[in-house]
């Protein structure tokens, strides 16, 4: 639990000022997208998440943020149910996409996983060419008109601002670019299915600073178009991108709201404790 | 001073540095006296002619100089040897002296202290000939239709075009016999079992008979058609004729179509004795062995080595793949997945011949008698694939690499990194795309390992062989140019065998040792060969797959 010492030296209300906008604070106006009702997550006999229940609104950056351990990637991994691919984990609750109970046994995982798509902590390319890096869920789909990817790849690339640096070279191999051109290539290979949530779990955290600024602009970009679910160690950034945040702790959702409401006036002591670097 | 000097940790690397040399000095000197062993053999060596007097008499001995063995006068003396002028050692000589139809024998030993003189006069012949070894002693005349048409200095200008005349012969011949009069045989046994099938099926009608019996007629006449060719060529092969001289002047004639090669080495230049050099180990490279093994090339052997193990690869890598895709990515990793890679891996610790009488009961007799049976009832009571072959031996052979190619597989598998597969998993693949599109590609390095060593392991493997489809002459490939071609249930010949078989089981074991390193020199150098190829395909999707590294 030391993840969060970097906080110490913040002002969040310095922070605060910053930002263009004041965020809404009246949570009930928002469309929702994603609602988690009473969830509960086993990972064997360990209980990993304890009765969340969170309304997550359409086209806004909700950030998870608590100390390790405390459950947020667990969460996020399932809203696209990645938490399938671990035999030991039970879940109990609900969590509707657009009204839809994703654990429902007629709901196609693959499917679901086209409309919520997900960027890892670490960029993870596959071994492959830029381009069929990018074209690679099209043709999951059987996609294999040329004309078809060539437009999807670049609109793709454009969208995650990594076009210009590739275009020249986009029957190169993936593996051959930079820690933040290969997370912008793994967004741009998330959005190029063009799904309707994207969930980033510590999207920047392998990154250096420069590359993370770049990704924190995508992200303001990117929730023109997508709802955005972010989990976060680095409570700057869940300043800087998020329009609502949770935090969480040992498996419980301790508070949830906007952003600079929580990180200005939070209602629990303990999120205040934590966002203050009193603990964590 | 001690303690430190062994805390400081030199003694130990000095004792690393000292295992590998041993290890390195080891491989050197098995490759290196293969590799001298095996090329030394192809080299024209002197044909000497030594004035011999024993207690027998006088004679003149001609051949090549093979071996000398020194013994001291007291282990001369034990083994009754008599040793002239107390001399304080016996030299023996073995001398290849050849000419086995007269003597009985290719090898003789003589006592050095016997020889009066030696000498390699240049006009002293070696013919290699068709049957009854080397010939040597000296060329006297060159006959031609029994007439003399060149004697003494100018018959050995003479004989070496009609020598290459009547090996084009030769050649010929051979290739209407065994190609186009084989290929008539093949097709005569064809439609007998075509011919002995309908009748089985009861569907051989009026009509069935006169369209096999029209068939079987266009076959006699160009049969009829070879052979009259054959005789004319045997005609003409028959027309010259050599006389030469045996060191003790005894005069034989040797009719030119049993002539392979006839050369003077010792009138040889370093020039001409390379190019002789490369003459020969191109012919044992791709020449029929002949006298039983002992004589000709192996040509046959490395052919049935190499299509063996490529037939061994091609069964064995999907096999093994899908299993370890099975193993690792679809079993739950209990218990008894567990036990099931202990048992995969005590597999390959099973002894080869346990395999090979695995192969010979399973696939030969069960299997292939099965087969036979069904698909074949026309040929009973002849076998098909009831009997050791081609086929059955790869596949003993892919049995027991299966392992090897396994837990190679697997190893590579369980490489690949998690957050790869979940990226695919993300974008909306099932378990299916990620594992054909993603996971199996970057594991194709891994199964390359596993193939590499389990041709490694093949090529080199003999004992189950012997059991389930190696022979030591196989009258035709496996591989030509009758339908369909490659002929699984055929026997055939393997490299590692042929060591064994010349070495061991020739009735001619002195002419036979250098074969023996010959061969195995052709062996490894097959099995490097085949390394080599599958380490490139290996290093080329290893540098397409480069392991996702931060």
């Amino acid at each position: 639990m030391t993840t969060s010492t970097q906080t110490h030296t913040i002002d969040i209300n310095a922070l605060m000022q910053k930002q263009a906008e004041p965020k809404q604070d009246d949570e009930a106006k928002q469309e929702v997208c994603i609602k988690i009702q009473n969830f509960n997550l086993f990972y064997g006999e360990k209980q990993a998440l304890h009765g969340i229940n969170m309304d997550i609104p359409k086209k806004k950056v909700t950030a998870y943020i608590g100390p390790s351990g405390c459950g947020k990637s667990t969460l996020l991994r399932s809203i696209n149910r990645m938490n399938d691919l671990i035999d030991s984990v039970k879940i109990d609750g609900k969590i509707l996409l657009d009204g839809n109970d994703i654990y429902d046994k007629s709901v196609n995982v693959a499917d679901l996983r086209r409309r919520v798509g997900m960027v890892f902590q670490k960029p993870n390319p596959f071994p492959k060419s830029i381009y069929e890096n990018v074209a690679y869920g099209l043709r999951i789909q059987g996609i294999n008109d040329r004309r078809v990817l060539d437009e999807v790849v670049e609109k793709s690339l454009r969208g995650a601002a990594l076009w210009d640096e590739v275009k020249d070279r986009l029957n190169e191999n993936a593996l051959g670019m930079s820690g933040g051109q290969q997370q912008r290539l793994v967004i741009a290979r998330a959005i190029a299915i063009e799904p309707e949530v994207m969930l980033l779990d510590e999207p920047a955290s392998a990154l250096d600073p420069i590359s993370t600024l770049k990704i924190e602009e995508l992200i303001h970009e990117l929730k023109e178009k997508y709802t955005i679910v972010i989990v976060t160690h680095n409570m700057q950034q869940a300043a800087r991108v998020s329009d609502y945040t949770a935090f969480m702790y040992m498996g419980d959702l301790i508070e949830f709201g906007a952003t600079n409401r929580i990180f200005t006036n939070p209602e629990k002591q303990q999120t205040e404790d934590y966002i203050t670097g009193r603990y964590g | 001073m001690m303690k430190n000097w062994f805390k400081s940790g030199t003694p130990w690397v000095w004792l690393n540095a000292a295992a590998i040399s041993i290890c390195l000095i080891m491989v050197i000197g098995l490759v290196g006296l293969i590799a001298v062993r095996g090329m030394v053999h192809f080299w024209p060596v002197d044909i000497y002619q030594f004035q011999y007097q024993d207690g027998k008499g006088e004679k003149t001995i001609v051949g090549e100089w093979v071996d000398t063995v020194i013994l001291t006068a007291a282990q001369a003396k034990e083994a009754g040897y008599p040793i002239l002028n107390n001399a304080d050692h016996l030299e023996q000589r073995l001398i290849k002296t050849g000419n086995r139809d007269l003597t009985g024998m290719d090898f003789r030993w003589i006592d050095a202290q016997y020889i009066k003189n030696e000498q390699t006069p240049e006009d002293l012949i070696k013919i290699e000939r068709r049957e009854w070894g080397n010939f040597y002693g000296r060329l006297k005349a060159v006959k031609e239709n029994g007439k003399i048409i060149a004697e003494g200095d100018a018959a050995y200008p003479e004989v070496l075009p009609r020598i290459d005349h009547a090996r084009y012969l030769y050649e010929q011949i051979e290739h209407l016999q065994k190609k186009e009069i084989g290929a008539i045989n093949y097709a005569l046994e064809r439609l007998r079992l075509k011919q002995r099938r309908l009748e089985l099926e009861g569907a051989l009608d009026e009509q069935a008979k006169q369209e096999i019996a029209r068939e079987k007629a266009e076959y006699q006449q160009s049969y009829q058609k070879f052979r009259s060719q054959i005789a004319k060529l045997n005609q003409a092969i028959m027309r010259d004729s050599l006389v030469a001289e045996t060191g003790n002047g005894q005069t034989v004639e040797i009719p030119l179509k049993k002539v392979v090669n006839l050369t003077r080495p010792n009138a040889m230049s370093i020039g001409q004795k390379t190019a002789e050099y490369l003459r020969q180990f191109y012919a044992f490279v791709t020449e029929d062995p002949r006298e039983a093994n002992t004589e000709g090339g192996i040509f046959p052997a490395i052919f049935g080595t190499i299509l063996m193990v490529m037939l061994m690869a091609v069964l064995v890598t999907p096999f093994g793949v899908i299993a370890a895709v099975y193993m690792r990515e679809y079993a739950s990793q209990g218990f008894i997945t567990r036990v099931i890679r202990i048992a995969v891996n005590n597999l390959a610790g099973v002894p080869s011949i346990v395999y090979g009488v695995f192969g010979l009961g399973f696939f030969v007799y069960f299997l292939g008698g099965n087969i036979d049976e069904l698909f074949y009832p026309e040929a009973a009571p002849a076998p098909v694939f009831g009997t050791p072959g081609l086929l059955w031996a790869s596949l003993t052979l892919a049995l027991l690499t299966l392992p090897v190619v396994i837990v190679s597989t697997e190893e590579g598998l369980s490489r690949i990194p998690k957050s790869v597969r979940e990226g695919s998993l993300a974008l909306g693949a099932t378990k299916l795309e990620t594992l054909w599109r993603i996971v199996l590609p970057m594991s194709s390095p891994a199964m390359m390992t596993g193939l590499i060593l389990a041709v490694a392991r093949a090529a080199g493997e003999v004992a189950p062989l012997m059991l389930v489809g190696v022979v030591k002459l196989a009258p035709t490939l496996p591989l030509d140019g009758n339908y369909p071609f490659l002929h699984l249930e055929r026997k055939f010949m393997h490299l590692g065998f042929h060591i064994y078989d010349v070495g061991f089981q020739s009735p001619n074991v002195e002419a036979a040792r250098p074969l023996v390193y010959a061969t195995s020199l052709l062996l490894i150098m097959v099995i490097i060969g085949l390394n080599l190829f599958a380490i490139n395909v290996r290093n080329s999707l290893r540098e397409r797959y480069k392991a996702l590294e931060n």
